[in-house]
């Protein structure tokens, strides 16, 4: 009796939606829910210079619309819920920390197409996206092993996360790769952006002799203090050359407009089918801001890395991989660590000496 | 010329009614000019903002949803006002009660556990977060410890203290490692009220404490208590009624039912626990308390307004990209006006001329 | 050495907000006058000095603005409370929240642009020299306005009529009427002055600290000034010791992190918080028989008979 209430409700909805939209113009209608305010200069910030660029490219034939500084708790779904009352038929939700609520509002609304950054769970109308960010990290490792005169790299984590720790783990490995006794140290400020204690951390690290920092949040405290500093910095989400302009080397930048754009061509051909897109250099969804303040044999060895991590000839990930405690990890790819294994990452590889906080 | 106050013989009735809705009126007002300053209209702002959520069935659901937290909260603290005891940390009770009862779920998950796992997680959450406020009710009876700052830090500590328990020990094996608790059985999820809304039974919860409140406020002895402590402590103390006993109480009753809006909530929209489950509920519901003039039914009325603006700020984002700062400067604008108002019952405004003849004495 | 140095100096630039903040809540609260509002008088600050900064090219005029946006604030709080006898506490909070959402609607046009943060201090020869150069002579005008602010404001209510007036007021304020002082003018200036000092710590953070704009900024610093107070019986010396001890404990922690000190960080992180519960109640405690430290007529509110 129960399913017999929801499939009812869940119909009349669908018909609704679908009267709704059928009386409406041709336009389609896409939203955004972002986490942070749009100009955070980092991860929101990047999805919406992505959705202006959408805008702008497809002109009449779509409406995009957003919520900002949506909270990830009880809000999100009363959130994604009024972006599809209000006529949206594509919604996009840009953090992890939605993707319950997304499902929920997906069951919900089985004609509206939903779409997931970040995350893993899928549906028929909900397809996830994401980007393999661990690619540029590797790229980043190589070149601070090159600059760094006192071979350890500063490192401002956001939270101990799969997503975080793998690309700790990359930057290490392509260090590594160079300079076999690289160092790191690694400091958890617990939010993904907080200009002040990103500051504080910076110059802790710095204090404590890293001449390289990078971050895994979002503001670009730590390379304006880098600049100011006189030490080198990565800049992160976007290009943050305006900010430490003697002191960035290059930056992981989110481009999302072709990965957008792709999916909003195949929406308005009546093409798009759920799936999961996990792309790195390749897409194009992880693009590297021009390399700076390096001389030209580093700038090389990063071209060269870049285009063949690019081209599928170097994994990151590369067995085989070994870990803090000494013991190689199963190489479930074959020839280089599998998804599986990168998205639930939560060890660190030999040459870490700090340990995953509360394993 | 200046202002000078000059107290009323006793309260005026009208301005006692007349107070809030003029107060509305006036945040109204400002709000119309604040959106005509940033180039919005108006009057449909303020319509998307106010009435449009009104007539949406919807709409409706979701503002009982969002106020059902705000409400439950707002009462305890009420308790608190009242008697003179100053709890900010409703946040950090209303996080614990969430701990407490989410234990419960994260303990019997996947066991076959019957249907006494949810009013058992209840019992559990009000029990964390009355333990949890007691802490600042003791140290400000016993060692004069200002409540205030105490309870406040305390968010901090609960707030730390949730990330730590989602990333570590109750984090979900099969999340990806990600810091979320598994999700919670059916049998630990708060049942919905209508089938496929989010109206769950925690409104039916929030409205009966709101009238078993009102009634103890306003018929029992316990309330006449908390009453008279809070606006005459010597008449109180003379009457034999002990303030520090009563700090204790009253914040183990806002504590309790700030704990159980945390399990609520939990068990009712998020089904886990993870970092955030609370957009600041324990701090807006201080607001609602006031807007409400401490007194339960007026909480309930202002829970739901409150709630109200939340989701027509939403809405006025989406339509007219009204960013959603102007929902926080709407409440505090708000607030401002009803405490302006209020002052009106107990006084009137005297413009008071400049003296002509210099005063002799200084 | 130079690292000793380093921490140091680190933690004087992030003290600095909260010494500046609550350095003017003393004085309001020694009036009797409890302005929970501190969070959102330095968040208007912030935006506001941002704001003149960004516009003018001049650091100098951007605390300025940062000055009167946190004063211009508080004279709403003052109208409220002073002028209309309101609850503190509940017009301390409405003033919160009101100046976040203020201090997010006039930041909206300089989010993602930068600054040049205020200039060091440089005195050749002196400023090199190792651990105490830099840390004395090497600081911000902000550094040094938060420690000249805590010499003045200590000479002031112990050495001036002026401040003992406003002791008395907070003390008593019946009596201080009786005697004929004028009580709520004497507040509103403090109440004033705690909001100019609010909105110049809030302006440090966008300034000096991070040289850019982002909503949220102070990030529960005027919190923090709140128990600073409190911490410090409301002593201005105590303050100093209280604030540096508090940024310290921060950055600390964070260096304990990097050093590999294997502790949970959420645990690392809420020390500040407990340390200040913890000493608010030995202190209080220790006071013992002799009550609250506190201006006994804090909170409140003053109605003057006719």
């Amino acid at each position: 009796m129960k399913k017999l209430v929801i499939a009812a409700a869940a119909a009349a909805l669908a018909v609704g939606a679908a009267l709704s939209g059928a009386s409406a113009q041709e336009k389609l209608k896409v939203g955004f829910i972002y986490v942070g305010p749009v100009g955070d200069m980092g991860w929101t910030y990047q999805h919406e210079v992505a959705r202006k660029a959408i805008q702008d490219q497809f002109k009449d034939k779509i409406d995009t619309t957003y919520l900002e500084n949506v909270n990830e708790g009880p809000d999100a779904e009363r959130s994604i819920e009024q972006l599809v009352r209000a006529g949206n038929k594509l919604i996009y939700t840009t953090s992890f920390g939605f993707m319950d609520a997304t499902a929920k509002v997906a069951k919900k609304y089985p004609n509206i197409q939903f779409e997931h950054a970040t995350g893993y769970k899928r549906d028929k109308n909900l397809a996830t996206y994401s980007g393999r960010f661990y690619e540029g990290r590797y790229i980043q490792g190589i070149i601070a092993a090159k600059m760094s005169k006192t071979g350890t790299i500063g490192y401002i984590g956001s939270f101990p996360i799969p997503e975080v720790v793998s690309g700790i783990n990359a930057m290490m490995l392509g260090a590594q790769s160079v300079r076999p006794d690289m160092k790191v140290k690694i400091i958890w400020v617990n939010t993904w952006y907080d200009p002040g204690k990103e500051a504080a951390a910076a110059r802790a690290l710095a204090d404590q002799g890293a001449d390289i920092l990078t971050q895994h949040t979002d503001s670009a405290a730590a390379t304006q203090f880098a600049n100011e500093r006189g030490i080198f910095s990565f800049g992160q989400d976007s290009d943050m050359i305006k900010f430490g302009p003697k002191s960035q080397l290059t930056a992981i930048i989110n481009n999302w407009t072709p990965y957008y754009v792709d999916r909003i061509n195949l929406a308005l051909n009546k093409k798009w089918a759920t799936g999961d897109v996990w792309g790195g250099l390749k897409s194009k969804i992880v693009q590297m801001a021009p390399y700076t303040n390096m001389p030209d044999d580093v700038k090389k060895l990063a071209m060269d890395a870049e285009a063949a991590i690019t081209d599928g000839k170097l994994h990151p990930f590369k067995c085989p991989v070994v870990a803090q405690d000494g013991k190689t990890v199963e190489c479930k790819g074959g020839t280089h660590l599998d998804d599986g294994q990168i998205l639930s990452m939560n060890f660190y590889i030999k040459g870490i000496d700090d340990k995953v906080p509360a394993k | 010329m200046r202002l000078a106050l000059e107290r009323r013989g006793e309260r005026s009735i009208f301005m006692a009614l007349a107070s809030p809705v003029i107060a509305i009126a006036l945040t109204l007002a400002a709000g119309a000019a604040l959106f005509a300053l940033l180039g919005k209209p108006p009057v449909q702002a303020l319509k998307i903002y106010f009435l449009d959520p009104l007539t949406d069935a919807w709409a409706i659901q979701e503002i009982i949803v969002k106020a059902t937290p705000l409400v439950l909260i707002a009462v305890g603290l009420s308790f608190c006002y009242l008697a003179n005891a100053w709890n900010i940390g409703a946040e950090g009770q209303f996080l614990i009660g969430a701990v407490t009862g989410g234990w419960l779920a994260v303990a019997t998950h996947g066991t076959d556990a019957g249907y006494w796992v949810l009013p058992a997680m209840l019992v559990l959450g009000a029990l964390g977060g009355a333990a949890y406020a007691l802490i600042p009710a003791v140290f400000k009876v016993r060692f004069g410890a200002s409540e205030i700052l105490t309870s406040l830090m305390l968010v901090y500590v609960a707030e730390l203290l949730l990330d730590y328990l989602v990333r570590g020990p109750w984090r979900d094996p099969k999340g990806f490692n990600f810091p979320t608790t598994a999700e919670f059985d059916p049998v630990a999820a708060m049942p919905m009220l209508i089938e496929g809304s989010r109206l769950h039974l925690g409104a039916i919860i929030a409205l009966l404490i709101v009238i078993g409140a009102a009634i103890l406020l306003a018929r029992t002895l316990k309330g006449f208590e908390i009453k008279l402590v809070g606006a005459a402590p010597r008449a109180a103390r003379f009457a034999g009624f002990n303030d520090k006993t009563l700090t204790v109480v009253t914040f183990a009753i806002s504590g309790a039912l700030a704990g159980l809006a945390g399990i609520i909530e939990v068990s009712a929209t998020v089904n886990h626990l993870q970092p955030n489950i609370s957009p600041g509920y324990g701090f807006t519901a201080i607001i609602v308390a006031f807007l409400g003039r401490l007194n339960p039914i007026g909480i309930l009325i202002a829970g739901l307004f409150l709630a109200l603006t939340f989701i027509g700020g939403e809405t006025a984002q989406i339509a007219l990209k009204v960013p959603l700062d102007f929902t926080k400067v709407f409440q505090g604008m708000l607030l401002f006006f009803v405490l302006t108002c209020d002052t009106l019952i107990l006084y009137r405004i005297r413009l008071i001329p400049a003296p002509k003849v210099a005063h002799g004495i200084r | 050495m130079e690292f000793v140095e380093a921490i140091l100096l680190t933690v004087v630039a992030a003290s600095t907000p909260l010494l500046l903040a609550a350095a003017g809540e003393l004085v309001v609260e020694r009036a009797g006058v409890l302005n929970l509002g501190v969070e959102g008088m330095m968040i208007v600050g912030a935006a506001c000095g941002f704001a003149g900064a960004f516009a003018t090219g001049s650091i100098l005029i951007g605390a300025i603005c940062g000055i009167l946006g946190g004063a211009g604030l508080s004279a709403i709080f003052a109208l409220l409370t002073l002028g209309l006898a309101a609850n503190q506490v509940a017009s301390g909070l409405a003033l919160t929240i009101l100046g976040v959402g203020l201090s997010g609607l006039i930041g909206a046009d300089f989010v993602g642009q930068k600054i040049t943060g205020a200039p060091n201090l440089y005195v050749p020869y002196v400023t090199d020299i190792p651990l105490l150069g830099k840390l004395l002579f090497g600081e911000n005008f902000f550094v040094y306005l938060s420690i000249a602010l805590i010499v003045l404001i200590w000479h002031f209510l112990y050495r001036t009529r002026g401040g003992m007036v406003l002791r008395a007021v907070g003390d008593n304020h019946a009596s201080a009427h009786a005697l004929g002082y004028p009580v709520l003018r004497i507040r509103l200036l403090a109440v004033l002055f705690g909001g100019a000092c609010a909105g110049l710590a809030g302006a440090y953070l966008p300034l000096a600290y991070t040289p850019f704009w982002t909503s949220g900024m102070t990030a529960g610093r005027g919190w923090i000034a709140l128990a600073l107070v409190v911490f410090a019986s409301w002593l201005p010396w105590r303050l100093l010791i209280g604030a540096y001890l508090f940024g310290g404990i921060t950055i600390l922690q964070l260096h304990a992190q990097a050093f590999g000190v294997g502790i949970p960080s959420q645990l690392m992180s809420s020390l500040p918080y407990l340390a200040t519960i913890i000493v608010l109640v030995a202190i209080s405690w220790m006071r013992g028989r002799a009550g609250s430290p506190a201006p006994a007529s804090l909170g409140l509110a003053f109605v003057p008979d006719r």
